[in-house]
């Protein structure tokens, strides 16, 4: 028997982020990188943490290789302690009969009830591994073990003219929830679900415990678990969460939140000693700027050797920006090259890749005559550019199409 | 494959009367260096990089940014149940305490518990004001090759000019070490010793002990000289980059050598990383109307003004208006609006007030101390 954990965390990081395109042909989205030396990862593992949630499950299934390793034994988040920490709880095979891949949210859950029951906890905390944002979990524990409540669901409040994109809880005055609304076309509330719930774990068991015994169900938090659980009428409340959240599973939404972090009037500061994000860190020496370079509006990070342009761009570890070339509104993952003469705009480069010399990638949506069409252009991992490749805006290319056109 | 029969030993206080105003409140060891790591980081990486898995940091005053810097060696990979990271403060046992902080003889005759209680067969010795990325099994083979009973390290070239601890030696061509002259007036270029040497353990603990009972406290004229005879005493050179910081100026040139690719190529391969501890912070972040040439910038920085030339360490805050040239930057300094710096070595948590004026010279550098307020 382990010592009794209050709140335990379980993180959801199995999905493949299929709308991230090349991004996560390799990798699972959670593994994503952001903001020049971080993982997506982090900001829910360095929330947890921060809030005093020291048991995390993290639920792994599509293309984990680079993820476990990255979590390893969780000592960068200060998840390798001696009887709780960071576990990755990856399918298996239950019996000689019974082998299943996770078949939804809920069932992933469920299928790692054991896990949770070791702990004996009085709090389930479920999370997922494709956001942006500081949180402090412990403040929505509080309000759901005040309010009583069996579930709670965090909320953000968007514009009313984007929330037919989000799930969209529709609350009674004392914030009690009488209604979902999965993507309404006309939107009653602005409170959008950020896929954040706290559940009481003896109610959660139950309802994942009847999920799994119904055949029709998807084993869905959102479509199964949550609806049956207000059927019931169970006490569910949405909590309020104010601040910086930001859904990076598309390309332009991941592009946008790495520029976030260049705008100082977005309140995403992850500066903030109290509240520091953490991560793997890649152990290399400082970024060296070169005679001649231009560097502006600009995030780098350690092991960069800038001797170009750039302007609003995001370098992670280990980046060369040539003399000569030119990258703005850009992001270069770790490792990439860009060369004499190219020229990279409104583009993801992604790991270990070489845009050689004069290459254009991207292009500004000003100087676009066909704006539909207009879109972040994005290189895979591992692509070697021949020189002076055009890559068109929103264009995706990876390492393997590079192969097979030649 | 790691383990080699070595143990490593470190002297994180020696010669640090050469930099007396960056080792007030700290070891030589634990001296900022090159944006982002300590002096310790270089000789500690290198033999954890070499194979060596258990490493004793002697250490006498001061060592508290030292004890907060190493933790418990986990950065080095040191933090381990078999073997890892010792640190060797004084201890008033059998020997008595440590009583003179550059006295080799006196820590080594106070670890010899360490020492006896060692598997390792040999022992590697370094002090830790050179900066070099040194692979040192090729120094164990060199060693085991010419059967050796102690294998020193040296460079050919001309002595640090500040040393006051220089060893000179003459080296037959098989490399064998013929004399050992200590601080000698040496004009010109000689086999100077890089104070890092291997040594059988059984033997090095012998020489102490025997030096210690016919009160014998110079380890280089009563252990080594004395002896340079009696034992097969070898001589290995390196031939990489390596800086010795034995003056403030020797520090600042130390720091401004990082400019070039080609050093830090060589001090950052990544066959031999430098570890160092973390610190989680944001990249570095440059705002509108910066303008960065030719500097190093560490994590966390945020740069509003004009750089050039410079070494920024993690969290250093650089205003709108300020001009910073030729300076070394330290951890969490803060430089206001409109500031003119010049060869200015600023030590951590400075804070320089809006509209300030400093300029030193590239021989004179100016020195501001650890959380001065200007």
């Amino acid at each position: 028997m382990l010592p009794k954990q209050e709140v335990v965390a379980m993180l959801l990081a199995g999905g493949q982020g299929s709308r991230l395109g090349v991004l996560t042909k390799g990798i699972a989205k959670p593994a994503v990188p952001y903001g020049g030396k971080y993982r997506i990862i982090d900001f829910p593992l360095s929330n947890c943490v921060n809030s005093g949630i020291e048991t995390v499950g993290v639920l792994t299934q599509y293309q984990p290789l680079v993820l476990n390793d990255y979590i390893g034994n969780g000592q960068p988040w200060d998840l390798d302690s001696n009887d709780a920490g960071v576990h990755v709880l990856s399918p298996y095979q239950r019996s000689s009969k019974v082998q299943d891949w996770y078949k939804g949210t809920a069932n992933a859950i469920y299928q790692n009830i054991n896990f949770i029951e070791r702990y004996n906890p009085d709090y389930v905390v479920i999370l997922s591994g494709d956001h942006i944002y500081k949180m402090d979990y412990s403040k929505m524990v509080a309000f759901h073990k005040e309010k009583k409540a069996d579930c709670t669901i965090a909320e953000i409040e968007v514009p009313l003219a984007e929330a037919s994109r989000f799930g969209i809880l529709n609350c009674n005055e004392d914030g009690s929830i009488y209604q979902f609304d999965e993507k309404p076309k006309v939107p009653k509330s602005n409170k959008a679900s950020m896929g954040i719930y706290v559940f009481t774990w003896s109610k959660l068991r139950k309802y994942l415990e009847a999920d799994e015994a119904n055949p029709k169900s998807s084993n869905d938090f959102g479509k199964d678990v949550l609806p049956a659980m207000l059927n019931a009428g169970e006490r569910m409340f949405a909590y309020q969460f104010e601040g910086y959240w930001k859904d990076v599973g598309t390309i332009e939404s991941l592009w946008e939140s790495n520029m976030d972090l260049l705008d100082p009037n977005v309140p995403l500061d992850l500066s903030e000693d109290s509240w520091k994000i953490y991560c793997r860190n890649p152990g290399m020496p400082p970024h060296y700027i070169g005679k001649g370079a231009k560097v502006q509006n600009s995030l780098v990070a350690e092991g960069c050797n800038v001797y170009g342009e750039i302007d609003f761009a995001v370098l992670f570890s280990g980046v060369y920006i040539a003399p000569g070339a030119v990258v703005r509104d850009s992001i270069i993952m770790p490792g990439s090259r860009i060369e004499e003469g190219a020229v990279v705009q409104y583009a993801i480069v992604s790991e270990n890749s070489v845009v050689s010399k004069d290459c254009v990638v991207g292009a500004r949506p000003e100087d676009v005559e066909d704006k539909d069409g207009w879109g972040v252009a994005v290189v895979g991992d591992n692509c070697v550019l021949a020189p002076g490749t055009v890559v068109p805006p929103k264009a995706m290319i990876d390492a393997a199409s590079l192969a097979a056109a030649n | 494959m790691r383990g080699n029969n070595v143990v490593g030993i470190l002297f994180a206080n020696i010669h640090e009367e050469l930099v007396h105003e960056l080792t007030e409140k700290r070891t030589i060891g634990s001296i900022p260096y090159g944006g982002r790591y300590r002096l310790i980081d270089f000789p500690l990486s290198n033999m954890v990089n070499s194979g060596i898995n258990k490493v004793g940091v002697i250490t006498k005053g001061n060592y508290q940014s030292l004890m907060d810097h190493l933790g418990s060696g986990k950065a080095w990979d040191l933090s381990r149940k078999r073997e890892g990271l010792f640190l060797l403060p004084p201890f008033d046992g059998v020997h008595g305490v440590y009583s003179d902080v550059n006295n080799r003889m006196d820590s080594l005759s106070a670890i010899s518990r360490f020492l006896k209680n060692s598997r390792e067969d040999y022992v590697l010795l370094s002090d830790c004001d050179s900066i070099c990325n040194i692979d040192y099994k090729d120094v164990i083979s060199f060693h085991l090759d010419h059967n050796a009973d102690i294998t020193i390290l040296y460079r050919y070239g001309k002595v640090p000019p500040k040393s006051n601890d220089t060893s000179v030696y003459t080296i037959d061509p098989d490399g064998r070490v013929l004399d050992l002259l200590v601080n000698p007036n040496q004009e010109g270029e000689c086999n100077y010793g890089m104070n890092k040497m291997l040594i059988r353990r059984e033997l090095l603990m012998n020489m102490v002990n025997d030096c210690v009972s016919r009160n014998m406290y110079d380890f280089k004229r009563h252990l080594l000289q004395r002896n340079i005879k009696n034992y097969r005493v070898y001589a290995y050179e390196f031939k990489g980059f390596l800086n010795v910081v034995d003056s403030m100026n020797a520090y600042f040139e130390a720091n401004m050598a990082l400019m070039q690719p080609t050093v830090r190529n060589e001090l950052f391969t990544p066959e031999r990383p430098i570890y160092t501890k973390v610190r989680d912070d944001l990249p570095a972040r440059y705002g509108l109307n910066s303008s960065v040439e030719n500097s190093l910038v560490a994590d966390g920085c945020v740069v509003d003004g004009e750089v050039e030339n410079s070494i920024l360490f993690r969290g250093v805050k650089i205003a709108k208006g300020a001009k910073v040239s030729n300076c070394v930057i330290m951890q969490d300094t803060v430089i206001g609006e409109n500031c003119r710096l010049n060869y200015v070595i600023t030590d951590k948590d400075v804070q320089i007030h809006n509209d300030r004026s400093l300029m030193g010279f590239q021989s004179y550098p100016v020195f501001i101390a650890k959380g001065s307020v200007v």
